[in-house]
């Protein structure tokens, strides 16, 4: 794997082919993040999902005359945890700014959200694509608040408004247009959707819409000027991200192609259809006569209180990953793997201590993750605990068991529990070491088949057949190593 | 007995604790007089005698137990822009319809913690945007006051008792309250006060929480009472004044006694007195106002220093900007979508705009369009942002000044009451009432009016105080001095009583 990494220059491999030769396609992503807190960002009304209806709203949630917004401290240390696990720059003061526009999901008119000083300014993100890594730049993150949502199925006539998620906190994470590919978009979102659950500062949920990306997206030929961009709003899932770029930037050089030119709006993409619609143009785009918010003091932090975040942020991804490769011995992908989910590593982790690393990385890849993808479960909810899975990886390493017999005792453990050490001693599956019944078993065998030692002299790869033959005859138990080293002793080659 | 409602409000305090009437008696003698009076004066909105009688019955109670709080029993009007638990408040405007919040103003709450009674909702222009008290849904307030003629008798002409807060000048000045909430972005404590004979305070922004307070320009508005004489307005600042860990524009500041300071006098006081306020055409009696008040502060032992604040001249266009582009936005809330007024459309824009029509009267519509100009892309750097550059100035012009003086004296209006009609029809006319008040609110200082003398018209004028930012209490002793020297005034004949 190269370690090279790359900015934004246009691959062979990222180009899209039309009529009048390669296309570069170019894009930026909005990415909004709710940020974990109890509490909404300015009122202390509960952020809990799937509640009834208009059951988490305040007096402030439902903008009632003379109410006043105060800012929830966590969720700007959520928002500052993030800047500093994005290699950002922390903004000692930002200001929150009104938003104005009208809707009923929308009961202030405005919404609070920061505009010119965000709290958190540039960073970067590294993403691995195609073995290669790359890094993409972050603009700026800045805090503001959920609307709530309208309800259109609830009577024949009329809309419903549920304002629970109104004023809930949101983290909007802008990068900058680094990326030239769906799968670099993809694997951004990815990676950015890692690093806040790493940090805790969004549970990156995105059936629940609690990250959701907008879009934007433009192409142009290999290094020429930057084409018109589309933004394509709210797409929530990172497959339908990939769906949309290739729909959308296969649709702007069709235009382009045909004469036309690429008009600036903003466009949602359909999934059902595998196309994206226009939902309004730059015409029609609202002026939302941004304005900082008089009922809001600029807001202050100090260096050491981001110091102290700082201080107590976890190790990241990248990190962590490094780490692995250094202290484990793992190889890159091995590494990567273990390290998408910090659940995944901290299981890895245990598993690992004081064992061999690349031993318990494939028995947690290959056996453990692979069971449960088949079997649909998280890592949190693995039958099987690192301290079982530990156990199984001891019994390997003291030659007590076979790596054959091993999948036999996680089977086992996977579907009845149980002690691995209890499992082999119990139901006789120990590892058969004693030389005196291998020399007996391996004795029995060439006296029993004079023809086939024969063969063996002429063709060693023969040896294969007696090994066989010796683990047959010992139930699977014999250590291997131990057969083949009598085998080839007594058979002479 | 006496008229219980001719008391002042640390008279009424001192009867209550001597046991000369009781709270019950003193609440009906104002509900008396609300039900007869205030057909003509139009002070209150919605006069709430059963909750004020419930009030004033648990404070003889308190009374009689010998645990009275600072307020207990005293009758007040209270603004209908302050929120009341369960209470209709509306602005005085129709797109509140008949909102009953299900909460209290902070403000408000201090008060009735403090052992006060509220008499009722008092009149206010739509939103607390006027200057006359004629912008209200309700109709206009009438003023006491009334000019007197050649012939030295009093004419029926009606005039205005200033505004935002006309319900509440109008109310202390005719004996309906012993005192009021009011509240001030521009002027609407000050000016209204000058224009009835009576005193007005708006605090130090952040002084008082604007939490519970129907919001008009958030960086401009503050709470303030109304009251008949100096002591009481001390009395009622101390009362409502608090820190708020809901308005994160609260100030965190401890709340002085101002009573206790009102005899410190003004010995050695430095009093500045701006030349930029001699602006071109005013009158000579206003001039005669100010020089009155000079005398007085020299006479009691103040240094008067002439001090230059250049950039006053901008203040009231950039006011004019500020504050409208700040409600355009506070009032995007009355949508009809959640409470108050909705006038059904064909859709949902169509609902927006015929609920906003409906809802807004015409200078509230006008300033949403000022506001929403003026923070438009495009405009927004040379107005709004502009506006604020000026705002600055104003601030440092003031901390300039505060290296010389201690307090700023000024006149409060540039003219006496005018007539019902007379400058409604002009906005800048109105606007220009604004004047000399409206640089206190973008610098966020204090600034009081006190009233000072009668005009040519025997109609009551103002003089403003300007202080350091929370040093009310220099406010508090200068006023006293020009209180003592220039005596009350109180409106004539009670022609409202006469039916």
């Amino acid at each position: 794997m190269s370690t090279a990494k790359a900015k934004g220059g246009a691959k062979a491999s990222n180009t899209i082919r039309g009529a009048t030769g390669d296309w570069e396609v170019v894009i930026g992503m909005e990415v909004h993040a709710q940020v974990a807190s109890n509490a909404k960002l300015f009122s202390g009304s509960s952020t809990g999902f799937g509640a009834e209806p208009n059951s988490h709203v305040s007096l402030i949630d439902a903008a009632m005359p003379g109410m006043l917004p105060v800012i929830n401290r966590e969720c700007v240390a959520q928002a500052v945890r993030t800047g500093l696990g994005l290699k950002a720059a922390i903004n000692l003061k930002s200001v929150f700014d009104r938003k104005n526009y009208f809707y009923p999901d929308l009961p202030q008119g405005y919404q609070i959200s920061q505009y010119k000083q965000p709290v958190v300014g540039e960073g970067e993100v590294e993403i691995d694509v195609d073995g290669e890594t790359m890094t993409v730049g972050i603009e700026r993150l800045h805090l503001e608040q959920d609307a709530g949502k309208l309800l259109h199925d609830q009577h024949p006539d009329y809309s419903y408004v549920d304002l629970n998620r109104s004023g809930v906190a949101l983290m909007e994470i802008v990068s900058k247009p680094d990326m030239r590919s769906s799968k670099q978009a993809q694997a951004y979102v990815t990676k950015m959707r890692t690093i806040l659950r790493y940090l805790g500062t969004c549970d990156g949920d995105m059936e629940k819409g609690n990250l959701r990306a907008d879009v934007n997206v433009s192409v142009r030929k290999p290094g020429g000027p930057l084409g018109t961009r589309c933004e394509i709003k709210n797409v929530n899932s990172i497959r339908f991200i990939g769906q949309a770029i290739e729909t959308e930037a296969r649709r702007q050089i069709d235009i382009i192609e045909d004469g036309g030119k690429i008009d600036q709006e903003t466009r949602l993409f359909d999934p059902a259809k595998g196309e994206t619609r226009s939902m309004r143009s730059k015409e029609e785009a609202h002026d939302y006569r941004y304005f900082p918010d008089p009922d809001l003091l600029p807001l202050e932090l100090t260096q050491e209180w981001v110091e102290n975040l700082k201080q107590h942020l976890c190790e990241l991804p990248d990190e962590k990953r490094a780490r692995f490769i250094k202290d484990y011995g793992l190889s890159a992908y091995d590494a990567a793997v273990l390290v998408a989910e910090r659940d995944s590593a901290d299981y890895f982790e245990a598993v690992a201590k004081g064992r061999d690393g690349k031993l318990a990385a494939n028995w947690v890849i290959n056996e453990l993750f692979g069971r449960l993808n088949k079997e649909g479960h998280d890592i949190e909810a693995s039958p099987v605990s690192s301290d079982q899975l530990g156990g199984i990886i001891d019994l390997i390493a003291s030659n007590a068991i076979s790596g054959k017999i091993a999948k036999d005792v996680f089977e086992i453990v996977w579907t009845e529990g149980g002690d691995p050490a209890e499992i082999v001693e119990t139901r006789g599956l120990k590892q058969v070491t004693d030389t005196g019944a291998i020399e007996k078993a391996v004795d029995e065998i060439i006296a029993a088949n004079p023809d086939k030692v024969e063969q063996a002299k002429a063709k060693p790869s023969m040896l294969g057949w007696f090994v066989g033959q010796v683990m047959k005859a010992t139930g699977g138990k014999a250590n291997p190593a131990a057969v083949n080293e009598i085998l080839k002793s007594k058979l002479g080659i | 007995m006496t008229d219980l409602t001719k008391l002042t409000l640390s008279q009424a305090r001192d009867g209550l604790a001597k046991k000369s009437f009781s709270a019950t008696e003193l609440t009906n003698a104002f509900i008396d007089r609300i039900e007869k009076a205030n057909a003509a004066i139009n002070a209150y909105v919605l006069p709430t005698p059963e909750h004020a009688r419930a009030q004033a019955a648990e404070s003889d109670k308190r009374l009689k137990a010998g645990n009275a709080r600072p307020l207990e029993g005293l009758p007040l009007g209270n603004k209908d822009l302050f929120c009341t638990n369960g209470i209709r408040t509306t602005a005085c405007s129709k797109i509140l319809d008949d909102f009953k919040p299900p909460y209290e103003s902070t403000v408000g709450q201090n008060l009735w913690d403090a052992g006060a009674v509220m008499l009722g909702k008092l009149n206010n222009d739509e939103f607390a945007m006027g200057s006359s008290n004629e912008t209200s849904a309700f109709g206009n307030v009438v003023s006491p006051w009334r000019r007197k003629g050649k012939d030295g008798k009093r004419s029926t002409d009606k005039l205005v008792p200033g505004g935002s807060s006309g319900g509440s000048s109008a109310a202390v000045a005719s004996d309906l309250c012993l005192a009021a909430t009011a509240t001030d972005t521009g002027g609407s404590i000050r000016q209204p006060a000058a224009l009835t004979g009576t005193v007005g305070i708006k605090p130090t922004y952040g002084r008082c929480s604007r939490w519970g307070i129907v919001a008009f320009a958030s960086s401009l508005d503050q709470a303030g009472p109304i009251a008949k004489t100096v002591r009481d307005s001390a009395i009622m600042l101390k009362a409502m004044a608090s820190h708020d860990l809901k308005d994160s524009t609260s100030v965190e500041a401890p709340v002085p006694d101002y009573e206790a300071v009102l005899s410190k006098g003004v010995k050695g006081l430095r009093v500045g007195v701006p030349k930029e306020y001699r602006v071109d055409g005013m009158s000579k009696e206003i001039g005669k106002l100010w020089d009155d008040g000079i005398a007085w502060l020299k006479a009691a032992g103040a240094t008067i220093h002439e001090i230059s604040l250049p950039h006053t001249k901008y203040a009231l266009p950039a006011y004019y900007i500020v504050a409208p582009a700040e409600c355009s936005s506070n009032l995007a809330r009355y949508d009809g979508m959640r409470y108050g007024l909705r006038i059904e459309g064909d859709n949902l824009i169509d609902t927006y705009e015929k609920t906003r029509a409906a809802g807004f009267g015409k200078e509230v519509r006008r300033r949403i369009l000022i506001g929403t100009y003026v923070l438009s892309a495009g405009y927004y750097d040379a107005y709004y942002l502009k506006a604020q550059k000026v705002r600055t100035l104003i601030k440092r012009d003031f901390d300039e000044a505060w290296n010389k003086v201690d307090v700023v004296l000024t006149p409060t209006t540039p003219s006496p009451a005018f007539a019902l009609g007379e400058k409604s029809g002009d906005p800048l006319a109105m606007y220009l009432e604004d004047i000399f008040t409206v640089t206190v609110n973008m610098a966020g200082l204090p600034g009081m009016s006190v009233p000072a003398g009668l005009s040519s018209e025997g109609t009551p004028l103002g003089l403003q105080l300007i202080g350091k930012p929370f040093d009310e209490e220099t406010l508090f002793r200068t006023a006293q001095v020009i209180e003592d020297a220039a005596g009350r005034f109180a409106a004539p004949d009670e022609w409202w009583m006469k039916g």
